[in-house]
C-alpha cells in the first residue's frame, strides 16, 4: 500500500477540521487534510443563522451569561469547564475570523452585526440577549469559504475526495494515522501522522427526515467504534423545530430571532403556552416538543391527517417586511420559494421538527484529545488522537445545543486542538513504528465489498432511515426503542448478505455508500442502546415512560462501546475552570 | 419520464454513450437530483457528485438540456423530455457526470482568494460600514459550482490562461473589500492579454449562475479600475 507521512493529519474538511488545519499550517509542522468531498462542499457551508459570542455590539452582554445559557440549554449535561472555556474564547475566535476576512453583516457603526437567537438571555435567565454574529443567513458559507481560503494561503496539503477507512494504532493504543481510499482511483493509501484529528461531522443521514447533507454519515464515529473506543451521549439528537415540512431543508432559528413566530391551525402563537418567557426563542428541544404536541393533538396546519389537523405548523415572518427579509434572510427566502413553493414575504412557511444535530459523539476533553476509560480513569487521553466539531462530544452542548453554538464549537475547539496537537508533536518528535498488520482491517473491509451478495445497500439504507425515524424520534418509549433494536438486528443481518453490483475502481460511489452504511449502522446502534439505557428525560432525549429529569441518578454521560453493546457512564464535569458551578435547577423558558 | 444520460466508464474500454432511461416518477415537487438518485437506486453504476440537495454546496452542477444547472434545485416539471443530462462542458470527464474540477480550482487559487491586510490586527473587529459591506453582496455568495466558468466559451478555448468568470468574481470580491489592501497587486495579477481580457462580455456566466450572481458586471468593474489607474 502507498504510504504518505505528515506531522499532523486532519480527517474532514469542514469548519472544525479547517480551523485546526490552519492552526497547524501556520506552525512549523506539516499538516494534511483528508476530505471525502472538496472542502467547501462540507456541511458547514449550509449553516445559516450565525456564530454566538458575547461581543456586546448591539446590547449589554457578558461571556458569563452565555455560559449560563449554554449550561441551561444543555439541561445541565454539558461539562462546565469546557463550556466556560468555549464562552470565554468566543469573542477572540470571532474577531479572528473577521480578521481572516469573513464578510460579517455590519451595524451602522461598522461593528459585526448580531441577532437574537434561541435560549439566549441577559443576567442569567433574564431578558432576551442579542448575541449571535451573522453574515446575512449564510454564516456557515462565509465561515467555511474564509477558512478554506486561509488554508490555501498557508499551503495546507489537501487530499480531496479521499475516503478515510480506519484508524491505525499500535499495541500500546497510540494512534499512528489512518488508512484511506482515493475515491477517484479506488487506490488505498496509508497516511502516517504523529497526531490525528477526526473532524468528520455529524450523522443525520441515519434519520429519514433530516436537515443534513447526504455526506453526513458518521464516518469518524464508525472508525472510532471499530477501533474499540466508546461514543458518548449518543441518545441526544437535536430535532430542529423548523425544517421545511416534508423536505427537511433547514429554516434558520434566525427567522424567529428577527421576529418571526410559529402559529398552529387556529392562528394561535402557541409557544406562549409552552415557554411563557422566551416563547419562540426557547431552547430547540422545547420548541420541537411543543410543535410535535400541537400536531399530535390535532392543531397542526395543512390537510387533516392527524386527529383532525395537519402535520406541520406555520412560521410567519411576512410582518418583518420585504426589505428586512431581503437583507437579513435572503437564503431562507430562496429555499422556501424553491422547496415549499411559498414566498415568506407573502405567506408563512410550513415547518416541522427535523433531525438536525448530534450532541453526542467521540468523547474528548477541552483540548480536543479523545478520552476513553482506560487504565487510569474515565478521562485518559488516547495518545495521538483528537476529535473536534459535531463528531466530538466535549461536552459543551450537553443534552441540547443552542443555536449559534455549533459554529462557535468548531472554531474554538478547532483552534484549541490545533494548538494542543503542536504540543503533542513537540513532545513526540519521532514517529512510532507501524505494526506489521497496520492496514489489515481496512484491506479486509475493502475485500469484503468485492464479494457478490443478494441484498442491496441502497435498500438497507432506506429501511435503516425509516426505522430510526419511527423508533428514535422526538418521543421515545422502552417498547418503541426495543422494537427499533430488533429491526436493526435484521438490518445488520441483511448487510452481512449485501453485495455491490458495481465493483469498478474509478470513482465508484456505490462502494463509498456501502462503507458509509457500515458507519451509519454503528451510529444507529449506539443511539438506540444509549436511548434505551437512559431512563429519564433530559434536553432532547424525551422518554414518555420516564418524563422527568432525574439528576440523582442521571447527571452523567453515557458511554457506549460496540463490544457487547456495553454502556458505561462517567460523571458530568460540574466544576468550571474559574467561576462558580452553575447549580442544576429546573429548566424553564 | 424519459431521460438521456451521458455514460462513461474508463474501465469499460468503451467510448462515452448516451443512455436512454425511462423512470416511473411523478415530477410534482421533485428535482432533477431526485430523478438521478432514483435511477441510481436501480443502476448503482451511475456516478454523480451530490451533497446538500438544497443548492448551497455546489457539488451537483451538470449540463441539463444544454444548460448548466444544479441538479438539486432544477425542478423536473420545468424540463422538456427526453431530459438530457451531461457532465459540465469543457472539463475532462472522469466518469459519467463527474468531471475533473482541477482546472477550475487552479484558476480560483491563482487570484489569491484570501484577505490580504498586513496592518497589525486590532483587538476587536476591523470596522466596515454597511455601505462598504454591501459591495461584497453579489460576490461572496459564490458556491464554486463552476456552472458559469464551464458555460464560458473563452474558458473552453483557454482554460489554462483565462481565469474565467468565477475566479474573476472572487478577484473582485477581494478588490472590493474595504479591509483588503492588495488591490494594486491584484490588478497587476490580472493585467495580461489572457487572465482577464479574454472576457468578451458573452454573458453565458450570468445566464448560468444558479445563485443569480453576475460575473460580467464584476469583470466590468475590474476593467474600469485597470483603465483608471493607467489614465
Amino acid at each position: 500500500m502507498n504510504t504518505r507521512r505528515f506531522d499532523a493529519l486532519i480527517i474532514g474538511g469542514g469548519g472544525a477540521g479547517l480551523r485546526a488545519a490552519l492552526q497547524l499550517a501556520r506552525s512549523d509542522y506539516t499538516v494534511a487534510v483528508v476530505s471525502k468531498v472538496f472542502p467547501t462542499r462540507s456541511h458547514t457551508v449550509s449553516a445559516q443563522g450565525g456564530i454566538t459570542a458575547a461581543l456586546a455590539n448591539v446590547d449589554d452582554d457578558r461571556w458569563e451569561w452565555h455560559m449560563y445559557d449554554t449550561v441551561k440549554g444543555g439541561d445541565w449535561l454539558g461539562d462546565q469547564d469546557a463550556i466556560e472555556f468555549m464562552c470565554r474564547e468566543a469573542a477572540s475566535a470571532v474577531y479572528e475570523l473577521e480578521h481572516m476576512g469573513l464578510p460579517f453583516s455590519r451595524l451602522d457603526n461598522g461593528k459585526i452585526y448580531q441577532r437574537p437567537f434561541g435560549g439566549q438571555s441577559k443576567h442569567f435567565g433574564g431578558e432576551q440577549a442579542t448575541r449571535t454574529c451573522a453574515a446575512a443567513d449564510r454564516t456557515g458559507h462565509a465561515l467555511l469559504h474564509t477558512l478554506y481560503q486561509q488554508n490555501i494561503a498557508h499551503r495546507t496539503q489537501f487530499f480531496d475526495e479521499y475516503f478515510a477507512l480506519d484508524l491505525v494504532h499500535d499495541a500500546d493504543g497510540y494512534c499512528l494515522g489512518v488508512t484511506a481510499m482515493s475515491i477517484e482511483t479506488g487506490e488505498p493509501l496509508l497516511i502516517e501522522a504523529r497526531a490525528t484529528l477526526l473532524a468528520t461531522g455529524g450523522a443525520g443521514r441515519v434519520f429519514g427526515n433530516s436537515s443534513n447533507a447526504m455526506i453526513n454519515t458518521g464516518d469518524g464515529l464508525g472508525m472510532v467504534l471499530r477501533a474499540g473506543l466508546p461514543l458518548q451521549d449518543m441518545e441526544f439528537w437535536q430535532f430542529h423545530p423548523t425544517g421545511i415540512a416534508g423536505v427537511g431543508s433547514l429554516i434558520t432559528e434566525g427567522v424567529r430571532g428577527e421576529g418571526g413566530y410559529l402559529l398552529n391551525k387556529n392562528g394561535e402563537r402557541f409557544m406562549e403556552r409552552y415557554a411563557p418567557h422566551a416563547k419562540d426563542l426557547a431552547g430547540r428541544d422545547v420548541v420541537t416538543r411543543a410543535i410535535a404536541i400541537e400536531i399530535a393533538e390535532g392543531r397542526g396546519c395543512g390537510a387533516a391527517s392527524n386527529q383532525g389537523g395537519g402535520d406541520y405548523v406555520d412560521l410567519k415572518l411576512d410582518h418583518l417586511g420585504e426589505a428586512l427579509i431581503a437583507e437579513k434572510l435572503p437564503g431562507i427566502r430562496d429555499l422556501s420559494i424553491r422547496f415549499a413553493g411559498v414566498d415568506p414575504v407573502q405567506a408563512p412557511i410550513p415547518v416541522a421538527p427535523t433531525a438536525h444535530y448530534m450532541m453526542g459523539g467521540i468523547p474528548t476533553n477541552l483540548h480536543g484529545q479523545v478520552v476513553a476509560p482506560a487504565r487510569f480513569g474515565p478521562e485518559e487521553p488516547v495518545p495521538g488522537l483528537y476529535a473536534v466539531g459535531e463528531c466530538a462530544c466535549v461536552s459543551v452542548h450537553g443534552a441540547n445545543r443552542l443555536g449559534g453554538n455549533s459554529l462557535l464549537d468548531l472554531i474554538v475547539f478547532g483552534r484549541a486542538a490545533g494548538r494542543h496537537m503542536q504540543e503533542t508533536l513537540r513532545d513526540n518528535p519521532y514517529p512510532r513504528p507501524l505494526p506489521e498488520n497496520a492496514a489489515e482491517q481496512s484491506l479486509a473491509r475493502l475485500a469484503r465489498w468485492e464479494r457478490p451478495g443478494s441484498e442491496r445497500v441502497a435498500a438497507i439504507t432506506d429501511d435503516l432511515r425509516r426505522m430510526m425515524q419511527a423508533h428514535a424520534g422526538v418521543f421515545r418509549t422502552d417498547a418503541v426503542l426495543r422494537e427499533g433494536l430488533a429491526k436493526l438486528d435484521q438490518l445488520e443481518d441483511r448487510l452481512a448478505h449485501a453485495g455491490l453490483q458495481d465493483t469498478s475502481r474509478v470513482f465508484n460511489t456505490a462502494r463509498i455508500e456501502a462503507l458509509e452504511l457500515e458507519n451509519l449502522i454503528g451510529v444507529a446502534r449506539a443511539t438506540l442502546v444509549s436511548a434505551l439505557n437512559r431512563t429519564e428525560s433530559r434536553g432532547a432525549h424525551t422518554r414518555e415512560d420516564f418524563p422527568e429529569r432525574d439528576d440523582a441518578h442521571w447527571l452523567k454521560h453515557t458511554l457506549y462501546s460496540r463490544a457487547g453493546d456495553q454502556v458505561d457512564a462517567k460523571p458530568v464535569r460540574l466544576k468550571p475552570l474559574t467561576v462558580e458551578t452553575i447549580q442544576p435547577k429546573e429548566r424553564i423558558y | 419520464m424519459k431521460f438521456r444520460l451521458y455514460r462513461y466508464s474508463p474501465e469499460s474500454g468503451e467510448k462515452p454513450f448516451m443512455q436512454d432511461v425511462e423512470l416511473d416518477i411523478d415530477p410534482a415537487g421533485k428535482m432533477l437530483l431526485d430523478a438521478l438518485l432514483a435511477i441510481k437506486a436501480q443502476d448503482e453504476t451511475l456516478s454523480l457528485r451530490r451533497s446538500c440537495r438544497e443548492g448551497v454546496c455546489g457539488s451537483d452542477a451538470v449540463n441539463v438540456n444544454g444548460r448548466n444547472r444544479l441538479a438539486c434545485i432544477t425542478p423536473l416539471s420545468e424540463l422538456k423530455q427526453p431530459i438530457e443530462v451531461r457532465p459540465l462542458p469543457g472539463l475532462p470527464v472522469i466518469r459519467d457526470l463527474i468531471v475533473d474540477m482541477e482546472p477550475f480550482y487552479k484558476q480560483y487559487r491563482s487570484i489569491k482568494p484570501w484577505l490580504i491586510n498586513d496592518d497589525p490586527e486590532p483587538e476587536v473587529e476591523r470596522l466596515q460600514s454597511p455601505a462598504d459591506r454591501a459591495l461584497l453582496d453579489g460576490a461572496y455568495e459564490c458556491i464554486l459550482c463552476a456552472c458559469c466558468t464551464t458555460a464560458c466559451p473563452s474558458f473552453w478555448w483557454n482554460p489554462e490562461t483565462f481565469v474565467g468568470p468565477a475566479g474573476l468574481l472572487q478577484a473582485y470580491r477581494f478588490i472590493a473589500d474595504s479591509r483588503d489592501e492588495a488591490t494594486a497587486a491584484r490588478l497587476d495579477n490580472l493585467e495580461d492579454p489572457y487572465r482577464l481580457y479574454r472576457c468578451r462580455g458573452i454573458m453565458n456566466c450570468v445566464d448560468a449562475c444558479p445563485k443569480g450572481l453576475n460575473p460580467t458586471a464584476a469583470i466590468g468593474r475590474i476593467k474600469s479600475l485597470l483603465v483608471k489607474r493607467r489614465v
